[in-house]
């Protein structure tokens, strides 16, 4: 008999399950469920972009692509940067083409880390970092953001956490779950605080594209004195609704994306071919599919706040991804209280706030990558929720 | 306010609230707009898009190309109009190419569509010649996906 818990490494053992399982498990034993929960486009991948996919398949272009990523998909990457973003990077050796975002995380994280490093990661915020820090034998420092704050990472709380052994520090925005964004103005009263240290940041911008109000997203790299120090994550899953295809990217100086570069190419080879040709097409004529499924986003983003703060609770205006984050305290209830009522009763199903962080306790997530009826019915069960509590 | 038309069209029950907090408007606003629309003719009315397939009561529906002779004077405008008048015309397009009026018809049975056509349609002055085509199967309509299994949501991640 072998004893597996002999056998596992320690590490992953510490490492905790996602706490929202059970909600799903819950919610998919039950008919007639609205579900608010899912984190992912509701849209399909637009037709043009799914039709290069499909027509690389058509002519039999099954092969690896080479290690860092095809080199016209890597040139598309770097220019949509410049024109979007206003960064200038070199094709050949500040970018790796990644299996989503997460894998240019996970890449960037072991790419950096040492045992011991600490690594700063503002939460509420998504899922994996924690875990991946774990992994590296680094240790995860969370700090707090706030509502009064508007979930932004303030430079003094950034400079609170800041210790001799801190050797990245994570900024996850426009934030999942909050829905928070750090406008230029923020972006460069934390660039002033890390302008004299040795600290890397990984920017985590696979939200970029989903940033609501007048001004676009800005990207750190593109801060003053910050490309040096900084790995730029993004990808196609959001901003294409093209979570399936597997893509994202990593963006940074070449002496660091060479090593994770390295990493990829042992652990990956390279990432999904097919993915990549729908990649091209949807970077050269994309932009309008972007501004489509924004403009909808944003009009339900408008609806689902004003459908919170009718009910009675506070609901931070969120100004990117496609989350809202309301305070549920005023019912008396933890957050998984509230959403397993809901889900029980109402049958609606919510994240709590706690799943991406201890400091989302008070909080649920709702998403509103649904139509507008979906929306709508979701919001009257949760409004007779909410009212019969009273 | 294209944007409002566009969310009217896609579904009508929504609000003068809703559809103010949408488009960043006033509730004032989004009413004169939708009142503007209605008295210009942009806006024509409000109706139930109807799976005729699911409903108790079933129809056939059928495509009919027209071959006809305009007039000198008001071309294709009279016969048009003539045929628009029946109950059982749902619309009448004016086709480019190897037809002329396209007019999709609802009736109980095959057997009223085809009296229809043979009674009602052929027997008209400039109508040349007929050619029908029964709908067997409605995919998408108005922009509306009828087939279920399309509409379901198959999203299911589990991390978030």
């Amino acid at each position: 008999m072998i004893d597996y818990q002999q056998m596992l490494n320690d590490k992953i053992k510490q490492v905790k399950p996602s706490g929202i399982r059970r909600f799903f498990d819950i919610a998919n034993e039950m008919d007639d469920v609205i579900s608010l929960s899912i984190g992912e486009p509701d849209f399909s991948t637009p037709w043009h972009v799914r039709e290069e996919g499909i027509e690389s398949l058509r002519k039999g272009k099954t092969w690896y692509t080479p290690n860092r990523g095809f080199a016209e998909l890597r040139q598309e990457i770097v220019q949509y940067f410049d024109r979007r973003f206003q960064v200038k990077y070199d094709e050949n050796t500040d970018v790796v083409v990644t299996v989503g975002g997460s894998e240019a995380i996970d890449l960037c994280v072991r790419t950096l880390i040492n045992p011991g490093d600490e690594v700063l990661i503002p939460q509420p915020s998504f899922v994996c970092y924690e875990p991946m820090v774990q992994m590296a034998e680094g240790v995860p420092v969370i700090i707090e953001t706030k509502e009064e704050n508007q979930f932004r990472l303030m430079p003094e709380e950034l400079l609170a956490h800041i210790t001799p052994k801190t050797k990245l520090l994570i900024l996850p925005f426009p934030n999942n779950p909050t829905g928070g964004v750090m406008r230029r103005e923020h972006l460069e009263a934390i660039a002033r605080v890390l302008k004299d240290t040795q600290i890397m940041v990984l920017s985590d911008e696979i939200y970029s594209e989903l940033t609501y109000g007048k001004q676009p997203h800005v990207s750190f790299a593109s801060i003053d004195g910050m490309k040096e120090r900084t790995i730029v994550v993004n990808g196609f899953s959001k901003s294409y609704a093209m979570t399936g295809w597997r893509l994202g990217y990593a963006l940074g100086p070449a002496e660091i994306l060479g090593e994770m570069t390295k990493l990829h190419q042992y652990a990956i080879m390279s990432a999904p071919t097919t993915a990549q040709y729908a990649a091209i097409e949807a970077l050269r004529n994309g932009d309008e599919d972007i501004q489509k499924m924004r403009e909808q986003y944003d009009m339900r983003r408008r609806l689902v706040v004003d459908g919170f703060r009718k009910i009675g609770l506070t609901c931070f205006e969120p100004e990117g991804a496609f989350y809202v984050f309301p305070c549920i305290r005023s019912t008396g209830l933890s957050s998984e209280e509230f959403c397993e009522r809901l889900i029980r009763t109402e049958r609606v199903a919510v994240v709590p706030g706690n799943a991406f962080g201890a400091c989302g306790e008070g909080f649920i997530r709702v998403s509103y990558s649904y139509s507008v009826k979906h929306i709508t019915e979701g919001l009257t069960r949760i409004k007779r929720f909410i009212d019969r509590l009273k | 306010m294209n944007t409002l038309l566009e969310l009217l069209n896609e579904n009508a029950q929504l609000t003068n609230a809703q559809l103010a907090v949408m488009l960043d408007k006033t509730e004032e606003e989004v009413a004169a707009a939708i009142a503007d629309y209605e008295k210009s003719g942009v806006i024509k009315g409000y109706k139930a898009l109807v799976d005729w397939d699911k409903a108790p009561r079933k129809t056939v529906s059928a495509l009919i190309e027209l071959k006809v002779t305009p007039k000198r004077e008001t071309g294709f405008d009279e016969i048009a109009k003539t045929v628009m008048m029946f109950d059982e015309v749902e619309s009448v397009y004016l086709m480019a190419g190897s037809y002329d009026l396209s007019v999709m018809v609802k009736g109980a049975t095959i057997q009223d569509i085809a009296m229809f056509v043979s009674k009602r349609l052929s027997t008209l002055d400039s109508v040349l010649s007929t050619a029908t085509h029964f709908v067997l199967s409605r995919y998408k309509d108005g922009g509306v996906i009828l087939c279920d299994d399309e509409d379901k949501d198959e999203r299911r991640s589990m991390l978030l």
